[in-house]
Protein backbone atom coordinates (compact mmCIF):
# COMPACT_ATOMS: atom_id res chain seq x y z
CA UNK A 1 0.00 0.00 0.00
CA UNK A 2 2.67 2.49 1.06
CA UNK A 3 4.97 1.42 -1.73
CA UNK A 4 2.24 2.28 -4.20
CA UNK A 5 1.67 5.61 -2.47
CA UNK A 6 5.36 6.54 -2.82
CA UNK A 7 5.48 5.23 -6.39
CA UNK A 8 2.50 7.37 -7.39
CA UNK A 9 4.00 10.49 -5.84
CA UNK A 10 7.39 9.88 -7.46
CA UNK A 11 5.72 9.34 -10.83
CA UNK A 12 3.83 12.60 -10.40
CA UNK A 13 7.03 14.50 -9.63
CA UNK A 14 8.85 12.78 -12.51
CA UNK A 15 6.11 13.77 -14.94
CA UNK A 16 6.08 17.38 -13.69
CA UNK A 17 9.88 17.59 -13.74
CA UNK A 18 10.35 16.17 -17.23
CA UNK A 19 7.46 18.26 -18.57
CA UNK A 20 8.94 21.46 -17.10
CA UNK A 21 12.36 20.78 -18.60
CA UNK A 22 10.91 20.15 -22.06
CA UNK A 23 8.67 23.20 -21.72
CA UNK A 24 11.57 25.44 -20.74
CA UNK A 25 13.61 24.34 -23.75
CA UNK A 26 10.83 24.90 -26.30
CA UNK A 27 9.22 27.93 -24.64
CA UNK A 28 12.20 30.30 -24.59
CA UNK A 29 12.62 30.46 -28.39
CA UNK A 30 8.83 30.48 -28.88
CA UNK A 31 8.31 33.28 -26.35
CA UNK A 32 11.16 35.28 -27.91
CA UNK A 33 9.56 34.84 -31.34
CA UNK A 34 6.13 35.88 -30.00
CA UNK A 35 7.57 38.91 -28.18
CA UNK A 36 9.99 40.19 -30.83
CA UNK A 37 9.03 38.55 -34.13
CA UNK A 38 7.35 40.38 -36.97
CA UNK A 39 5.53 37.45 -38.56
CA UNK A 40 1.82 37.90 -39.26
CA UNK A 41 0.94 34.42 -38.03
CA UNK A 42 1.92 35.31 -34.47
CA UNK A 43 -1.69 36.02 -33.50
CA UNK A 44 -2.71 32.56 -34.71
CA UNK A 45 0.19 30.89 -32.92
CA UNK A 46 -0.60 32.77 -29.71
CA UNK A 47 -4.24 31.67 -29.91
CA UNK A 48 -3.32 28.01 -30.33
CA UNK A 49 -0.78 28.15 -27.51
CA UNK A 50 -3.25 29.81 -25.13
CA UNK A 51 -6.16 27.46 -25.99
CA UNK A 52 -5.31 24.82 -23.33
CA UNK A 53 -5.84 27.50 -20.66
CA UNK A 54 -9.54 27.74 -21.42
CA UNK A 55 -10.33 24.52 -23.28
CA UNK A 56 -11.88 21.74 -21.14
CA UNK A 57 -9.00 19.32 -20.48
CA UNK A 58 -11.19 16.46 -21.63
CA UNK A 59 -11.43 18.04 -25.10
CA UNK A 60 -7.64 18.27 -25.42
CA UNK A 61 -7.37 14.75 -23.97
CA UNK A 62 -9.89 13.43 -26.46
CA UNK A 63 -8.07 14.89 -29.48
CA UNK A 64 -4.74 13.61 -28.18
CA UNK A 65 -6.22 10.16 -27.72
CA UNK A 66 -7.48 10.25 -31.30
CA UNK A 67 -4.07 11.46 -32.52
CA UNK A 68 -2.26 8.72 -30.53
CA UNK A 69 -4.48 5.96 -31.97
CA UNK A 70 -2.40 3.48 -33.99
CA UNK A 71 -5.27 3.04 -36.46
CA UNK A 72 -4.67 6.41 -38.19
CA UNK A 73 -2.23 9.28 -38.65
CA UNK A 74 -0.10 10.40 -36.79
CA UNK A 75 -0.35 7.52 -34.32
CA UNK A 76 -0.02 4.92 -37.09
CA UNK A 77 3.03 6.70 -38.50
CA UNK A 78 4.77 6.75 -35.11
CA UNK A 79 3.96 3.08 -34.64
CA UNK A 80 5.26 2.05 -38.07
CA UNK A 81 8.41 4.17 -38.17
CA UNK A 82 9.56 4.18 -34.57
CA UNK A 83 7.39 1.54 -32.95
CA UNK A 84 6.24 4.17 -30.48
CA UNK A 85 2.83 4.02 -28.94
CA UNK A 86 1.75 7.06 -26.96
CA UNK A 87 -1.69 6.18 -25.69
CA UNK A 88 -1.65 4.94 -22.07
CA UNK A 89 2.13 5.29 -21.79
CA UNK A 90 4.38 7.63 -19.84
CA UNK A 91 5.88 9.35 -22.96
CA UNK A 92 2.31 9.96 -24.13
CA UNK A 93 1.59 11.67 -20.80
CA UNK A 94 4.67 13.87 -21.18
CA UNK A 95 3.56 14.99 -24.67
CA UNK A 96 0.05 15.73 -23.38
CA UNK A 97 1.35 17.61 -20.32
CA UNK A 98 3.71 19.70 -22.42
CA UNK A 99 0.85 20.82 -24.67
CA UNK A 100 -1.47 21.35 -21.73
CA UNK A 101 0.97 23.45 -19.68
CA UNK A 102 2.49 25.32 -22.64
CA UNK A 103 0.64 28.62 -21.99
CA UNK A 104 1.72 28.60 -18.34
CA UNK A 105 5.36 28.55 -19.38
CA UNK A 106 5.17 30.79 -22.45
CA UNK A 107 2.99 33.63 -21.13
CA UNK A 108 5.20 34.75 -18.22
CA UNK A 109 8.38 34.47 -20.31
CA UNK A 110 6.80 36.38 -23.19
CA UNK A 111 5.52 39.08 -20.82
CA UNK A 112 8.99 39.30 -19.27
CA UNK A 113 10.59 39.83 -22.69
CA UNK A 114 7.99 42.45 -23.62
CA UNK A 115 8.50 44.42 -20.43
CA UNK A 116 12.20 44.85 -21.10
CA UNK A 117 13.02 48.16 -22.80
CA UNK A 118 13.66 47.59 -26.51
CA UNK A 119 16.87 49.58 -26.19
CA UNK A 120 18.53 46.70 -24.32
CA UNK A 121 18.27 44.43 -27.36
CA UNK A 122 19.28 47.25 -29.67
CA UNK A 123 22.24 48.17 -27.47
CA UNK A 124 23.44 44.59 -27.56
CA UNK A 125 23.23 44.49 -31.36
CA UNK A 126 25.07 47.81 -31.73
CA UNK A 127 27.76 46.26 -29.53
CA UNK A 128 28.16 43.57 -32.19
CA UNK A 129 26.40 40.74 -30.38
CA UNK A 130 24.35 38.04 -32.13
CA UNK A 131 20.73 37.30 -31.24
CA UNK A 132 21.87 34.16 -29.44
CA UNK A 133 24.38 36.01 -27.24
CA UNK A 134 21.82 38.76 -26.62
CA UNK A 135 19.24 36.19 -25.51
CA UNK A 136 21.50 34.38 -23.06
CA UNK A 137 23.65 37.24 -21.76
CA UNK A 138 21.21 40.17 -21.77
CA UNK A 139 17.56 39.14 -22.05
CA UNK A 140 17.23 35.97 -19.95
CA UNK A 141 19.30 37.23 -16.97
CA UNK A 142 17.03 40.27 -16.78
CA UNK A 143 13.77 38.32 -16.67
CA UNK A 144 14.70 35.91 -13.87
CA UNK A 145 11.48 36.55 -11.91
CA UNK A 146 9.43 35.73 -15.02
CA UNK A 147 11.44 32.54 -15.56
CA UNK A 148 10.92 31.41 -11.97
CA UNK A 149 7.20 32.15 -12.24
CA UNK A 150 6.98 30.24 -15.52
CA UNK A 151 8.86 27.16 -14.28
CA UNK A 152 7.02 26.94 -10.97
CA UNK A 153 3.60 27.56 -12.54
CA UNK A 154 4.02 24.92 -15.22
CA UNK A 155 5.45 22.45 -12.71
CA UNK A 156 2.53 23.01 -10.33
CA UNK A 157 0.03 22.96 -13.16
CA UNK A 158 1.37 19.62 -14.40
CA UNK A 159 1.08 18.14 -10.90
CA UNK A 160 -2.51 19.29 -10.77
CA UNK A 161 -3.67 18.12 -14.18
CA UNK A 162 -6.43 15.56 -14.19
CA UNK A 163 -8.64 15.55 -17.28
CA UNK A 164 -5.92 15.14 -19.89
CA UNK A 165 -4.13 12.44 -17.90
CA UNK A 166 -7.31 10.49 -17.37
CA UNK A 167 -8.14 10.58 -21.09
CA UNK A 168 -4.74 9.65 -22.52
CA UNK A 169 -3.05 7.84 -19.64
CA UNK A 170 -5.75 6.07 -17.76
CA UNK A 171 -4.85 4.76 -14.35
CA UNK A 172 -2.03 2.25 -14.71
CA UNK A 173 -0.07 2.04 -11.41
CA UNK A 174 3.59 2.93 -11.85
CA UNK A 175 3.13 4.04 -15.46
CA UNK A 176 0.38 6.61 -15.79
CA UNK A 177 -1.24 6.74 -12.36
CA UNK A 178 -0.42 10.18 -10.99
CA UNK A 179 -1.54 11.63 -7.66
CA UNK A 180 -4.51 13.60 -8.94
CA UNK A 181 -5.92 10.45 -10.58
CA UNK A 182 -5.16 8.40 -7.48
CA UNK A 183 -7.27 10.70 -5.30
CA UNK A 184 -10.22 10.23 -7.62
CA UNK A 185 -9.65 6.47 -7.68
CA UNK A 186 -9.36 6.13 -3.91
CA UNK A 187 -12.54 8.11 -3.36
CA UNK A 188 -14.33 5.88 -5.87
CA UNK A 189 -13.17 2.92 -3.80
CA UNK A 190 -14.41 4.68 -0.62
CA UNK A 191 -10.80 4.66 0.59
CA UNK A 192 -10.96 8.12 2.12
CA UNK A 193 -7.93 7.82 4.35
CA UNK A 194 -5.63 7.26 1.40
CA UNK A 195 -7.33 10.02 -0.64
CA UNK A 196 -6.77 12.32 2.30
CA UNK A 197 -3.01 11.69 2.28
CA UNK A 198 -2.73 12.38 -1.44
CA UNK A 199 -4.85 15.50 -1.20
CA UNK A 200 -2.86 16.90 1.73
CA UNK A 201 0.46 16.36 -0.06
CA UNK A 202 -0.77 17.98 -3.29
CA UNK A 203 -2.15 20.88 -1.29
CA UNK A 204 1.14 21.45 0.52
CA UNK A 205 3.30 21.08 -2.59
CA UNK A 206 1.19 23.64 -4.46
CA UNK A 207 1.22 25.99 -1.49
CA UNK A 208 4.99 25.83 -1.10
CA UNK A 209 5.61 26.29 -4.83
CA UNK A 210 3.45 29.39 -5.03
CA UNK A 211 5.06 30.73 -1.86
CA UNK A 212 8.45 30.32 -3.55
CA UNK A 213 7.29 32.41 -6.53
CA UNK A 214 5.95 35.24 -4.43
CA UNK A 215 8.89 35.28 -2.03
CA UNK A 216 11.43 35.19 -4.87
CA UNK A 217 9.73 37.86 -6.96
CA UNK A 218 9.36 40.13 -3.97
CA UNK A 219 13.09 39.93 -3.38
CA UNK A 220 14.07 40.27 -7.02
CA UNK A 221 11.60 42.82 -8.24
CA UNK A 222 11.97 42.85 -11.98
CA UNK A 223 13.34 45.61 -14.21
CA UNK A 224 12.95 49.13 -12.91
CA UNK A 225 13.22 51.75 -15.63
CA UNK A 226 15.92 54.27 -14.79
CA UNK B 1 43.63 67.36 -45.24
CA UNK B 2 40.12 66.42 -44.23
CA UNK B 3 38.66 63.21 -45.51
CA UNK B 4 34.99 62.37 -45.79
CA UNK B 5 34.10 59.41 -43.59
CA UNK B 6 30.33 59.21 -43.94
CA UNK B 7 28.33 59.91 -47.06
CA UNK B 8 24.62 59.60 -46.51
CA UNK B 9 21.58 60.20 -48.63
CA UNK B 10 18.32 58.58 -47.69
CA UNK B 11 14.59 58.94 -47.38
CA UNK B 12 12.15 57.43 -44.94
CA UNK B 13 8.49 57.96 -44.17
CA UNK B 14 7.96 58.57 -40.47
CA UNK B 15 4.76 58.45 -38.50
CA UNK B 16 5.12 60.94 -35.68
CA UNK B 17 2.79 62.31 -33.04
CA UNK B 18 2.08 65.28 -35.27
CA UNK B 19 1.37 63.26 -38.40
CA UNK B 20 3.23 61.82 -41.32
CA UNK B 21 6.66 63.17 -42.16
CA UNK B 22 9.19 62.32 -44.84
CA UNK B 23 12.74 62.30 -43.65
CA UNK B 24 14.83 63.27 -46.66
CA UNK B 25 18.46 64.06 -45.93
CA UNK B 26 21.74 64.25 -47.72
CA UNK B 27 24.94 64.94 -45.83
CA UNK B 28 28.59 64.11 -45.41
CA UNK B 29 30.66 63.88 -42.24
CA UNK B 30 34.41 64.45 -42.07
CA UNK B 31 36.74 62.04 -40.33
CA UNK B 32 37.15 63.04 -36.70
CA UNK B 33 34.44 65.67 -36.76
CA UNK B 34 32.00 66.35 -33.92
CA UNK B 35 28.75 67.09 -35.66
CA UNK B 36 25.41 67.99 -34.13
CA UNK B 37 21.94 67.20 -35.42
CA UNK B 38 19.93 70.07 -34.06
CA UNK B 39 16.23 70.79 -34.12
CA UNK B 40 12.97 70.51 -32.23
CA UNK B 41 11.70 67.07 -31.22
CA UNK B 42 9.93 64.97 -33.81
CA UNK B 43 11.90 66.12 -36.86
CA UNK B 44 13.76 62.86 -37.34
CA UNK B 45 17.08 63.47 -35.56
CA UNK B 46 17.02 60.19 -33.67
CA UNK B 47 15.87 58.34 -36.79
CA UNK B 48 18.98 59.56 -38.63
CA UNK B 49 21.18 58.08 -35.89
CA UNK B 50 19.18 54.86 -35.94
CA UNK B 51 19.55 54.54 -39.70
CA UNK B 52 23.30 55.09 -39.38
CA UNK B 53 23.49 52.40 -36.69
CA UNK B 54 21.33 49.97 -38.69
CA UNK B 55 18.55 49.88 -36.08
CA UNK B 56 16.06 51.36 -38.54
CA UNK B 57 16.00 50.73 -42.26
CA UNK B 58 15.60 53.68 -44.64
CA UNK B 59 13.01 53.34 -47.42
CA UNK B 60 15.54 54.27 -50.08
CA UNK B 61 18.98 55.78 -50.48
CA UNK B 62 22.51 54.84 -49.58
CA UNK B 63 25.00 55.10 -46.77
CA UNK B 64 28.71 54.79 -47.31
CA UNK B 65 31.28 54.79 -44.51
CA UNK B 66 34.91 54.90 -45.56
CA UNK B 67 35.15 52.46 -48.45
CA UNK B 68 32.25 50.29 -47.31
CA UNK B 69 28.63 50.48 -48.33
CA UNK B 70 26.45 49.97 -45.26
CA UNK B 71 23.14 50.52 -46.96
CA UNK B 72 22.06 50.75 -50.56
CA UNK B 73 18.40 50.27 -51.36
CA UNK B 74 19.06 49.90 -55.10
CA UNK B 75 21.51 47.04 -54.53
CA UNK B 76 19.53 45.66 -51.60
CA UNK B 77 22.51 46.01 -49.27
CA UNK B 78 21.78 46.48 -45.59
CA UNK B 79 24.59 45.66 -43.19
CA UNK B 80 23.05 44.41 -39.92
CA UNK B 81 23.52 46.61 -36.85
CA UNK B 82 25.88 44.17 -35.16
CA UNK B 83 28.31 44.32 -38.08
CA UNK B 84 28.55 48.13 -38.09
CA UNK B 85 31.44 49.46 -36.01
CA UNK B 86 29.44 52.16 -34.23
CA UNK B 87 29.10 53.11 -30.61
CA UNK B 88 25.53 54.13 -29.86
CA UNK B 89 24.51 55.90 -26.72
CA UNK B 90 20.78 55.58 -26.15
CA UNK B 91 18.61 58.24 -24.58
CA UNK B 92 17.75 55.85 -21.73
CA UNK B 93 21.39 54.64 -21.74
CA UNK B 94 20.27 50.98 -22.09
CA UNK B 95 22.79 49.74 -19.55
CA UNK B 96 22.42 46.03 -18.85
CA UNK B 97 20.97 45.79 -15.32
CA UNK B 98 22.32 42.29 -14.75
CA UNK B 99 25.93 43.37 -15.25
CA UNK B 100 28.18 45.59 -13.16
CA UNK B 101 29.72 48.71 -14.69
CA UNK B 102 32.87 46.76 -15.50
CA UNK B 103 30.90 43.87 -16.97
CA UNK B 104 28.89 46.25 -19.15
CA UNK B 105 32.13 47.59 -20.61
CA UNK B 106 33.69 44.16 -20.86
CA UNK B 107 30.60 42.83 -22.70
CA UNK B 108 31.00 45.60 -25.26
CA UNK B 109 34.58 44.64 -26.12
CA UNK B 110 34.99 42.27 -29.06
CA UNK B 111 38.14 40.88 -27.45
CA UNK B 112 39.26 41.28 -23.87
CA UNK B 113 41.50 44.33 -23.67
CA UNK B 114 42.16 45.14 -20.04
CA UNK B 115 44.30 48.18 -20.80
CA UNK B 116 41.60 49.90 -22.84
CA UNK B 117 38.99 48.94 -20.25
CA UNK B 118 41.03 50.42 -17.40
CA UNK B 119 41.68 53.52 -19.48
CA UNK B 120 37.96 54.04 -20.03
CA UNK B 121 37.13 53.43 -16.36
CA UNK B 122 39.72 56.01 -15.40
CA UNK B 123 38.79 58.59 -18.04
CA UNK B 124 35.15 58.54 -17.00
CA UNK B 125 35.95 58.41 -13.30
CA UNK B 126 34.31 55.01 -12.90
CA UNK B 127 37.10 53.07 -11.21
CA UNK B 128 35.46 53.23 -7.78
CA UNK B 129 32.05 52.37 -9.24
CA UNK B 130 33.18 49.50 -11.46
CA UNK B 131 31.67 46.73 -9.37
CA UNK B 132 28.28 48.39 -8.90
CA UNK B 133 25.17 47.54 -10.87
CA UNK B 134 23.63 50.34 -12.98
CA UNK B 135 20.44 50.66 -10.92
CA UNK B 136 22.32 52.06 -7.90
CA UNK B 137 24.05 54.77 -9.95
CA UNK B 138 22.95 58.38 -10.38
CA UNK B 139 21.90 59.77 -13.75
CA UNK B 140 25.26 61.38 -14.38
CA UNK B 141 27.14 58.21 -13.45
CA UNK B 142 24.97 56.15 -15.80
CA UNK B 143 25.62 58.62 -18.57
CA UNK B 144 29.34 58.16 -18.08
CA UNK B 145 29.00 54.37 -18.11
CA UNK B 146 26.93 54.54 -21.29
CA UNK B 147 29.51 56.75 -22.97
CA UNK B 148 32.37 54.51 -21.84
CA UNK B 149 30.51 51.42 -23.05
CA UNK B 150 29.84 52.98 -26.45
CA UNK B 151 33.59 53.55 -26.77
CA UNK B 152 34.59 50.13 -25.46
CA UNK B 153 34.40 48.43 -28.85
CA UNK B 154 36.59 51.15 -30.39
CA UNK B 155 33.96 52.31 -32.86
CA UNK B 156 34.62 54.21 -36.07
CA UNK B 157 31.59 56.36 -35.41
CA UNK B 158 30.08 57.45 -32.13
CA UNK B 159 26.35 58.22 -32.11
CA UNK B 160 25.02 60.11 -29.08
CA UNK B 161 21.27 60.49 -28.76
CA UNK B 162 20.58 63.48 -26.50
CA UNK B 163 23.31 62.37 -24.14
CA UNK B 164 22.67 65.03 -21.53
CA UNK B 165 18.92 65.47 -21.68
CA UNK B 166 18.30 63.65 -18.39
CA UNK B 167 21.06 65.39 -16.45
CA UNK B 168 20.66 68.24 -13.99
CA UNK B 169 21.93 71.51 -15.44
CA UNK B 170 24.67 71.87 -12.81
CA UNK B 171 26.25 68.57 -13.87
CA UNK B 172 25.90 69.19 -17.56
CA UNK B 173 28.95 71.36 -17.91
CA UNK B 174 31.15 68.68 -16.33
CA UNK B 175 29.75 65.97 -18.56
CA UNK B 176 30.13 68.16 -21.61
CA UNK B 177 33.77 68.55 -20.64
CA UNK B 178 34.06 64.79 -20.44
CA UNK B 179 32.60 64.37 -23.92
CA UNK B 180 35.06 66.94 -25.22
CA UNK B 181 37.95 65.23 -23.48
CA UNK B 182 36.85 61.88 -24.87
CA UNK B 183 36.69 63.34 -28.36
CA UNK B 184 40.09 64.93 -28.00
CA UNK B 185 41.64 61.70 -26.73
CA UNK B 186 40.10 59.18 -29.13
CA UNK B 187 39.36 61.44 -32.09
CA UNK B 188 36.39 59.32 -33.00
CA UNK B 189 33.93 60.81 -35.49
CA UNK B 190 30.91 61.79 -33.43
CA UNK B 191 27.30 62.65 -34.25
CA UNK B 192 25.31 64.14 -31.45
CA UNK B 193 21.57 64.74 -31.32
CA UNK B 194 20.64 67.76 -29.28
CA UNK B 195 18.10 70.49 -28.89
CA UNK B 196 20.14 72.39 -26.38
CA UNK B 197 21.85 75.40 -27.92
CA UNK B 198 24.62 76.00 -25.37
CA UNK B 199 25.54 72.32 -25.64
CA UNK B 200 25.85 72.52 -29.41
CA UNK B 201 27.97 75.66 -29.13
CA UNK B 202 30.28 74.09 -26.63
CA UNK B 203 30.74 70.69 -28.21
CA UNK B 204 30.30 70.80 -31.94
CA UNK B 205 32.27 72.23 -34.79
CA UNK B 206 29.42 71.82 -37.25
CA UNK B 207 25.65 71.66 -37.04
CA UNK B 208 22.99 70.21 -39.29
CA UNK B 209 19.80 72.05 -38.50
CA UNK B 210 16.68 69.98 -39.13
CA UNK B 211 13.13 71.01 -39.66
CA UNK B 212 10.31 68.65 -40.63
CA UNK B 213 12.62 65.92 -41.87
CA UNK B 214 14.87 68.17 -43.97
CA UNK B 215 18.24 69.73 -43.35
CA UNK B 216 17.44 73.41 -43.59
CA UNK B 217 20.83 74.88 -42.67
CA UNK B 218 24.29 73.68 -41.93
CA UNK B 219 27.51 75.26 -40.84
CA UNK B 220 29.41 76.16 -37.73
CA UNK B 221 27.18 76.93 -34.76
CA UNK B 222 28.30 80.51 -34.39
CA UNK B 223 27.42 81.48 -37.95
CA UNK B 224 24.23 79.49 -37.84
CA UNK B 225 22.77 80.80 -34.61
CA UNK B 226 24.54 84.09 -34.20
CA UNK B 227 23.26 85.07 -37.66
CA UNK B 228 25.69 87.99 -37.78
CA UNK B 229 29.29 87.59 -38.74
CA UNK B 230 31.87 88.18 -36.03
CA UNK B 231 31.69 91.79 -35.13
CA UNK B 232 32.76 94.20 -32.46
CA UNK B 233 30.04 92.92 -30.18
CA UNK B 234 29.89 90.38 -27.43
CA UNK B 235 27.02 87.99 -27.91
CA UNK B 236 25.63 85.51 -25.44
CA UNK B 237 22.81 83.07 -26.01
CA UNK B 238 20.46 82.90 -23.04
CA UNK B 239 17.08 81.80 -21.85
CA UNK B 240 14.60 84.01 -20.01
CA UNK B 241 13.92 82.60 -16.54
CA UNK B 242 11.94 85.43 -14.99
CA UNK B 243 10.40 88.73 -16.06
CA UNK B 244 9.76 91.35 -13.34
CA UNK B 245 8.92 95.00 -13.01
CA UNK B 246 10.94 97.13 -10.66
CA UNK B 247 9.88 100.77 -10.42
CA UNK B 248 10.07 102.11 -13.92
CA UNK B 249 12.29 99.44 -15.45
CA UNK B 250 11.86 95.79 -16.27
CA UNK B 251 14.31 93.20 -14.98
CA UNK B 252 14.96 90.00 -16.93
CA UNK B 253 16.63 87.08 -15.17
CA UNK B 254 18.60 85.20 -17.78
CA UNK B 255 20.55 81.98 -17.91
CA UNK B 256 23.49 82.03 -20.30
CA UNK B 257 25.30 78.71 -20.23
CA UNK B 258 25.53 78.02 -16.51
CA UNK B 259 25.53 81.64 -15.45
CA UNK B 260 22.54 83.47 -14.03
CA UNK B 261 22.39 87.19 -14.73
CA UNK B 262 20.02 90.10 -14.51
CA UNK B 263 19.55 92.59 -17.30
CA UNK B 264 17.53 95.77 -17.13
CA UNK B 265 15.21 96.69 -19.99
CA UNK B 266 12.74 99.52 -20.36
CA UNK B 267 9.30 98.73 -19.08
CA UNK B 268 7.72 98.80 -22.50
CA UNK B 269 10.26 96.33 -23.86
CA UNK B 270 9.73 94.07 -20.85
CA UNK B 271 6.27 93.18 -22.13
CA UNK B 272 7.79 91.48 -25.19
CA UNK B 273 9.48 88.78 -23.13
CA UNK B 274 8.05 85.60 -21.73
CA UNK B 275 9.67 82.98 -19.50
CA UNK B 276 11.36 80.38 -21.69
CA UNK B 277 12.11 82.78 -24.58
CA UNK B 278 15.51 82.29 -26.19
CA UNK B 279 17.36 85.57 -26.43
CA UNK B 280 20.71 86.86 -27.52
CA UNK B 281 22.48 89.32 -25.22
CA UNK B 282 24.56 91.80 -27.15
CA UNK B 283 27.07 94.13 -25.64
CA UNK B 284 29.41 96.58 -27.33
CA UNK B 285 33.01 95.42 -27.44
CA UNK B 286 34.07 98.28 -25.14
CA UNK B 287 31.64 97.39 -22.40
CA UNK B 288 32.64 93.97 -21.04
CA UNK B 289 35.18 93.81 -18.27
CA UNK B 290 37.44 90.83 -18.79
CA UNK B 291 39.57 89.18 -16.12
CA UNK B 292 41.91 86.27 -16.47
CA UNK B 293 41.09 83.37 -14.13
CA UNK B 294 43.61 80.74 -15.11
Amino acid sequence: MDREFIETLLLTLKLAGITSVFLLIISIPMAAWLAFGKSKIRALAETLITMPMVLPPSVLGYYLLVAYSPSHFPGSWLKQLFDIQLAFTFPGLVVGSVLFSLPFMISPVQAGFRNLPGSLREASSTLGKSKFVTLFRVLLPNIKPSLVTAIVLSFAHTIGEFGVVLMIGGNIPGITRVASIAIYDEVQALNFQQADRYAFILFMVTFVLLLVIFAFNRKNSSWKPF
Amino acid sequence: METVLIEASFRKKLFTATGELTLDVNFAVQQGEMLSLFGPSGVGKTTILRILAGLTEADEGFLRVGNDVWFDSAKKINLPARKRPVGYMFQDYALFPNMTVRENLRFAQPAHDIRHLEELLELFDLTTLQHRKPDVLSGGQRQRVALARALARKPEILLLDEPLSAIDPQFRAKLQDEILEMHRRFGVTTLLVSHDLPEVFKLCSRVLMLEAGKIVKQGNPYNLFGENKISGKVQLMAEVLRVEKEDIVGILTLMAGNTLMKVAVCDQERQNYRVGDKVVIISKAFNPVIRKIS
